[in-house]
């Protein structure tokens, strides 16, 4: 959308020129017309995503009868019991630990790859890039099952560790809180791997090579000029990391054992199990009051143009 | 001196760089590979050793009824899923890129939210709201909650795409006469159709793979691949899912693949004609 003013300009006259031929009562880029056009998304986003989450935040103060069935009574009780039952603290605090050490996790591995990719003189750099993307194709409950076939019992990795007899029974890898946090490593890297890339992509090298010139070793070009420049990107990796992580089901129930069981799935257990709305309701407001609480403060600092980008815009 | 050993320290960082990136590769890609190996496996269990080559698992499959129902089932929901996207999300950028209107910010941060909000939490809110006006869960509102879930995907795309289209192009036609819905379709659309054909591919896997989201949105009775997959899980780990598997990645991998070679073959084709377009 950056345009030069001389273009600018001119664009000024074509308008004035068009709105004449467009016979007075709609001008060319009239508001009224883009209102008809985003009418459907805007339709989409009203009744599938402002409406739910403002009913679901009115069902938080329904009271719960019985399973299945609640009535409008107001009541804070959900709330009540949210705040003063440990369990329910005890589950944000371990999703958000999860969520963050799944996120650093994906910084540190993440950033080495996409440093790689830009800096790289591999001509087919763009079969990198690609390797990166057909994950995103790949169905995520097949990516996530996959790992019992590396950490199962019968996985690879037992299973070489038998035949080489360094072990005499198969080691439980799986169904426990570092099981959980693989899978999400591995479904969430390549988010982290794109955005810290796209960051980089946006550095004007010349400035490296000015450093270098200037005396810098190419250790100090990177702590001086390269990581400053790329951090937009790797902060706005974090944030998706974590938000992802925070949120997953399916990750805890595939690789992980009641215990593991993050706040999605006590959200899920809590409306299809217990069939308990209001409560289910309050976890899932609380859910998003949250992590939206992180989304706030990054974009308070970064905005949202970098979230963007890396989403694939 | 210390200028060579800066050097040498120089070639190990990157050597760490590329040992950790092909670390992270295989970690990515292991797992998967895993999988499409154990699909051929002759063995009665689902996990190594290989005991012989086998398609009996794939024939079992082929005769597992609930399988190729929920198949069926995801893949038309995901070609009307990925159709309508594709329809709202290029007219939905065409709108955030070409004009200015009160609340345009609002909205184009509004579109990539569900993109960012847990699933789960559209998931349950969707719930809550059909539950509080009394509908049924039905099959429209899966493939409504689907379109919902890869729209701001497929705006970025499109809108990425748009930005870089001059407007004098539309114009120039409008001012020769064309009405506006054939400068759109003749002139905007064909510049476009990179972006409509990624948009399409990308909302059909989102569509094809949600798991979470269908969960909940789900008909009673009906079952996507996904949550076929999750149900079959929960009963024992046979390697006939495996099989599945490697059929699921075939389509996911496969159908973006050759899409992209064929929007390769027809750019190459169309080139010939067209004005070289300006990067701006």
């Amino acid at each position: 959308m950056k345009q030069s003013s001389l273009w600018e300009h001119k664009r000024v006259e074509e308008d004035a020129y068009l709105r004449v031929r467009m016979n007075n009562r709609w001008t060319l880029y009239d508001p009224r017309l883009a209102w008809m056009l985003v009418a459907p998304v805007l339709l989409l986003l009203i009744f599938f995503l402002v409406l739910p989450i403002a009913v679901m935040a009115a069902y938080t103060f329904f009271t719960f009868v019985t399973a299945g069935v609640e009535t409008s009574a107001l009541t804070p009780a959900n709330w009540q019991e949210f705040f003063t039952d440990s369990y329910y603290s005890g589950f944000l605090l371990k999703t958000l630990r999860v969520g963050a050490i799944t996120a650093l996790l994906c910084g540190v591995l993440g950033y080495f790859p996409a440093y790689f990719i830009w800096a790289t003189s591999f001509r087919h750099k763009w079969l990198l890039l690609l390797l990166l993307i057909v994950p995103f194709w790949i169905s995520f409950t097949i990516r996530t099952f996959s790992w019992i076939n590396i950490l199962g019992e019968q996985g690879v990795i037992n299973v070489a560790l038998l035949k080489m007899g360094i072990i005499n029974e198969p080691l439980q890898m799986l169904y426990n809180e570092g099981a959980v946090i693989l899978g999400l490593l591995h479904f969430l890297l390549p988010y982290m791997i794109l955005n810290v890339y796209v960051s980089l992509e946006g550095i004007d090298r010349t400035l490296i090579a000015a450093a270098r010139s200037m005396g810098c070793t190419s250790a100090q070009a990177f702590r001086e000029v390269t990581l400053p420049l790329s951090l937009p990107g790797l902060a706005a990796g974090l944030l998706l990391c974590f938000v992802l992580a925070a949120g997953s089901y399916v990750t805890p129930q595939l690789l992980g054992s009641g215990r593991d069981a993050l706040f999605g799935n006590l959200i899920y257990d809590t409306i299809m199990g217990e069939l308990n709305w209001p409560m289910g309701a309050t976890l899932s407001i609380v859910l998003f009051v949250v992590l939206g609480f992180f989304a706030a403060i990054y974009t308070r600092y970064m905005g949202m143009s970098q979230i963007v980008k890396g989403l694939g815009g | 001196m210390s200028g060579t050993r800066r050097k040498e320290e120089g070639r190990w960082a990157w050597r760490l760089t590329g040992f950790v990136t092909l670390c992270v590769y295989i970690f990515m890609f292991a797992p998967i590979v895993a999988t499409v190996i154990l699909s051929f496996n002759a063995s009665m269990f689902g996990g190594f050793p290989m005991t012989g080559f086998s398609l009996q698992w794939y024939a079992k499959l082929m005769n597992n009824d609930a399988v190729l129902t929920a198949f069926r089932t995801s893949l038309w929901i995901a070609l009307v899923t990925a159709v309508a996207t594709t329809a709202i999300g290029v007219v939905t950028a065409f709108a955030l890129v070409r004009f200015e209107f009160p609340g345009k910010q609002a909205l184009s941060t509004l579109v990539i939210l569900p993109a960012l909000v847990p699933e789960t939490i559209l998931g349950v809110g969707l719930l809550v709201l059909i539950k509080a006006i009394d509908q049924p869960r039905t099959m429209l509102l899966l493939v409504l909650g689907h379109i919902l879930l890869a729209v701001p995907y497929v705006v970025l795309i499109a809108q990425a795409r748009m930005v870089g289209i001059r407007r004098v192009y539309e114009e120039a036609a409008l001012s020769l006469g064309a009405s506006r819905f054939s400068s759109f379709r003749e002139i905007t659309l064909p510049l476009l159709i990179p972006a409509v054909v990624g948009g399409a591919l990308l909302a059909f896997t989102i569509s094809f793979d949600n798991t979470s989201a269908s969960l909940f949105w789900r008909p009673a009775g009906v079952e996507t691949m996904p949550t076929q997959i999750l149900s079959m899980l929960k009963i024992s780990i046979s390697p006939e899912i495996n099989a599945l598997g490697t059929v699921m990645i075939l389509v996911t991998v496969g159908i973006p693949l050759i899409g992209g070679l064929i929007l390769q073959s027809l750019t190459k084709l169309k080139r010939r004609g067209e004005p070289k377009e300006e990067v701006r």
